[in-house]
């Protein structure tokens, strides 16, 4: 059996390097546009400012943007090295998204990295503007494949298990294309990109207004930011209650762990504003309720049940038991391969819509058959994520959501004004609020992946099937490795941000702005 | 819709290719950072050395994204096999790259003698330790390598680390360097003038001059230095299902040369990877750079064809459980995500190559000293 030590460290190494990398992706999703917004009023109007704001945040943008490189090499082919099972068992439904983001869109929006940068004395203004278009679009078409990569890991549709070749196969690539979690996720998670993307421009901003340097280039940057910023953020919000909505139809015991919902309650369902959950007896030690609210954010109807923890183990607990026979009848069909197929093969497929739920087993025995009801009630508590994170990441990450669009409201507000001055302690606001969007992506994620435990395909593959048979020193090594390394490039840059961001656009050596460096 | 051993087959070709375009796309700007401490000796030399791939690394180095992608998806469980079994390999590669991004864009960033030159070495191990490492996994794939799968298609790899560095693999790994500094050299021959590109020429003929040699040697040891191919024994269906456990392989003296012995047209893959840096050369000598990356570009070719040419059918034989091997006929994914990827291939590659050449025709002409300090803030 796979070592308990190997999934954990495995997972962690996993969760590290994709929350690193996910420091750097949202505002890269996000400055894309706001570049793009910003260079076309340059194009449009020909005020060069507008063309100083694009290089300006652009060099910021090309910081970040070189750890998002960095840090997404791994993701493509960590999956390889240390999720060998899963990549075998998966990979013909999962390469491909990865595949065509490689092909459609990382390609774009990597060669063209390169031509927004040096190609400004060397390309016309409207071609540049093409090139910046290119490199947003293919940005966040990026996002969409990896998106739809990852949708399928929460609601895996369009595709089948085959015996013969030990794996799930694909049998409809739009279904996959157009799975409703992938669809509500990509818009949700881009949009955060852009409320990252916003926040970052808007903070920064308010810092050059206090500080009553660069007006002219900070007062506008304070405006794109603050109307972008507002757009992204309601996208958010609304577009985050869709992905509850789908979370709702396809993956049930998330929203049971986020909701604390321990029993189901008679339709419409009560929303839990605060609580402190009890695992240990599936229980809320004290809670907060509003009647009503979370059936008609779950169901969208007064009349649909959602239904509670205890339900949805009861269910599970069947699904487990009959994935015993369909391992058992895979084992057969594995072991004797042509004879006496049929029967095992008849037995396969009444109970194979199990099979992820029988593969729960082999975390605590070898031989399925010989699970204990002890065993069966092991795995039955695994289907359900921890609640208590689950329960207060959301709510964190919401909360900071609501402040965000409270933030960007005002700001918005005060840039409609005629005289367009701010008042300071909204530009002390908007200067602190500045780690906040990275801080509910992490949340956001957090809620994604470890609500999807104990799968890693959800009721398909369990996670601890999924990992490459590596040693625990090897996996106590990388995982050093990686922490060490990315956190001392992170040094790097957050000193590289900070420098610039305080040298402000006199970086760009234009003889415009204050601060102008001096000459090497 | 293509049949599926068709598909099989393009799918062998396509990852052929996307293999030699990563050789040849980022394989130059590896070479480039190879070189870079030797090339440059000031500041601005080094500066001119890095912006001649400035605008173009970011671009090139998804090729190793796409083709790491398109393993996944057409050769899923090679891509897990490998990937895991190498695993020590491929951390070193992997965090040998994270130099390269970083250090493209912060080396210029700060006025620091201390702070360039760390970055110079970071571009410089980010550029020499991939294609090492490449070229000894290439070796390794030629020994076979010791894994086997259980009744779940579960692999285990039985080696260490410190085994695939033995002197044939070590060989291998010599070949690969030569070729991509050769590469990177004829690159930085192109895009540069004077001292720099003095150097570089150098820098090339000696990279070419290290590989001819150990690729004939390489080829030498493989034919008489007691190495033994793989060879399928069981009838072979290449429309059958991907199953890798199904088939029986032995293992023979001569499995490497029967494709050679085959179709003796092969022979032009290793007749190019031996006589293409020579020509490279003599180019590069005449001064006529352009013909000589193009000739480098070949031999890149030919090499990887050669070894590709050699162990078809085979992927990843194992030498541990030999019936295990992956191979063109059995490792495949599905009949439909083959299609599927063949259709996403033929529409985009051609775009890809169109910008891609889009994007150097604008940065063209050369990288000099006058063209950095005018774009001092700008530039890497």
């Amino acid at each position: 059996m796979i070592p308990e030590h190997l999934v954990d460290l495995s997972r962690l190494q996993c969760a590290a390097t994709a929350l690193y990398h996910f420091l750097f992706v949202p505002l890269t999703l996000g400055m894309v546009w706001l570049l793009l917004i910003m260079e076309s009023v340059y194009v449009m109007t020909g005020k060069v400012v507008w063309k100083d704001m694009t290089r300006f945040w652009g060099k910021l943008f090309g910081i970040n943007f070189a750890l998002g490189v960095t840090t997404g090499i791994t993701l493509e082919f960590q999956f390889g090295t240390n999720w060998a099972y899963y990549s075998h068992y998966v990979g013909d439904i999962f390469g491909a998204p990865l595949a065509i983001e490689g092909l459609m869109a990382f390609f774009l929006e990597s060669t063209f990295i390169g031509l927004f940068f040096f190609g400004w004395d060397r390309l016309s203004r409207t071609k540049h503007l093409l090139v910046t278009m290119l490199m947003a679009v293919g940005t966040n078409l990026s996002a969409l494949w990896i998106l739809i990569a990852n949708g399928w890991m929460q609601n895996p549709v369009g595709a089948e298990f085959n015996y013969q070749t030990m794996r799930m196969e694909m049998t409809d690539f739009w279904a996959i294309v157009f799975n409703p979690d992938a669809q509500a996720k990509f818009v949700h998670t881009v949009s955060a990109g852009y409320v990252t993307g916003a926040m970052f421009v808007l903070s920064i901003s308010s810092w050059y207004l206090l500080k009553g340097r660069d007006l002219e280039f900070a007062r506008r940057s304070f405006r794109v930011a603050a109307a972008f910023g507002l757009a992204s953020v309601l996208s958010v919000i609304v577009l985050g209650d869709e992905s509850g909505y789908t979370v709702g139809e396809a993956q049930q015991t998330k929203l049971a762990a986020i909701e604390a919902m321990w029993e189901t309650q008679p339709a419409p369902a009560s929303f839990t504003v605060v609580a402190w959950p009890n695992q240990a007896e599936s229980r809320n030690d004290w809670s907060v309720e509003i009647p009503w609210v979370m059936g008609l954010i779950g169901t969208r109807s007064v009349t649909k049940r959602i239904p509670g923890i205890a339900e949805i183990k009861a269910k599970n607990r069947e699904r487990i038991v009959d994935g015993i026979a369909a391992v058992t009848a895979l084992e057969a069909l594995r072991k004797h391969r042509g004879e006496g197929e049929a029967d095992a093969r008849k037995a396969f497929e009444a109970h194979k819509a199990d099979l992820g739920f029988g593969l729960l087993l082999k975390k605590y025995v070898v031989d399925v058959r010989q699970a204990t009801p002890a065993m069966i009630d092991l795995a039955v508590d695994d289907t359900i994520p921890r609640v208590m994170p689950m329960f207060w990441s959301f709510r964190l990450m919401v909360g900071l959501g609501f402040t965000m669009l409270a933030l960007f409201v005002l700001a918005f507000w005060s840039t409609l004004k005629v005289a367009c001055v701010q008042k300071p302690w909204l530009l002390k606001w908007a200067l602190w609020m500045l780690p906040v969007p990275w801080i509910s992506c992490e949340l956001g994620w957090f809620v994604a992946e470890y609500g999807r435990q104990p799968w890693t395909i959800y009721g398909v593959l369990p996670t601890h099937l999924s990992v490459s048979t590596l040693s625990v020193e090897s996996l106590y090594g990388s995982l050093a490795g990686f922490v060490g390394f990315y956190t001392l490039l992170l040094v790097v840059e957050v000193y590289l941000m900070v420098k610039f961001a305080r040298q402000g656009p006199g970086s760009l050596g234009t003889g415009r702005y204050q601060g102008e460096p001096a000459l090497a | 819709m293509l049949d599926y051993a068709t598909l099989k087959v393009i799918w062998w070709l396509l990852v052929g290719v996307l293999l030699v375009g990563f050789a040849i796309m980022d394989g130059h700007d590896m070479g480039v950072g190879t070189l870079l401490p030797f090339v440059g000796r000031s500041d601005v030399e080094r500066r001119v050395v890095i912006n001649t791939v400035g605008p173009h690394w970011d671009g090139n180095q998804v090729w190793f994204i796409t083709a790491g992608g398109a393993i996944f998806a057409a050769w899923p469980v090679v891509y897990a096999t490998a990937f895991s079994g190498f695993y020590w390999a491929m951390m070193a590669v992997l965090w040998a790259l994270f130099f390269r991004p970083v250090g493209f864009d912060y080396r210029s960033k700060i006025h620091n003698a201390t702070w360039r030159s760390s970055w110079d070495w970071g571009l410089f191990v980010g550029g020499a330790v991939p294609p090492l490492i490449f070229g000894v996994a290439f070796g390794n794939l030629l020994q076979g390598v010791p894994f086997q799968f259980d009744q779940y298609l579960v692999s285990s790899y039985t080696g260490t680390f410190w085994q695939l560095l033995n002197p044939f693999a070590l060989l291998a790994g010599v070949v690969s360097s030569a070729m991509i500094t050769m590469h990177g050299g004829t690159y930085l021959a192109l895009r540069t003038e004077g001292a720099i590109q003095r150097r570089a020429v150098k820098g090339a003929l000696v990279a070419a001059a290290v590989m001819v040699p150990a690729f004939l040697a390489a080829g030498l040891w493989l034919r008489i230095g007691g190495i033994q191919g793989f060879v399928i024994t069981s009838a072979i269906e290449p429309g059958a299902l991907a199953d890798p456990l199904a088939k029986t392989v032995a293992r023979d003296a001569l499995g490497w040369w029967l494709n050679y012995q085959r179709q003796p047209l092969l022979w032009l893959l290793p007749a190019l990877g031996a006589v293409a840096p020579l020509l490279a050369m003599g180019l590069l000598a005449a001064r006529r750079t352009g013909l000589a990356f193009v000739a480098s570009s070949l031999a890149i070719a030919g090499v990887i064809g050669t070894a590709g040419a050699a162990m078809f059918p085979f992927v990843m034989p194992s030498s541990s459980m030999p019936n295990a091997s992956l191979t063109v006929w059995d490792s495949t994914s599905s009949h439909l995500t083959l299609g599927l990827m063949f259709w996403a291939t033929v529409i985009f590659m051609p775009l890809i190559i169109f910008y891609t050449g889009w994007a150097y025709r604008v940065m063209r002409g050369k990288v000099t000293v006058a063209r950095i300090q005018a774009d001092e803030h700008g530039a890497y």
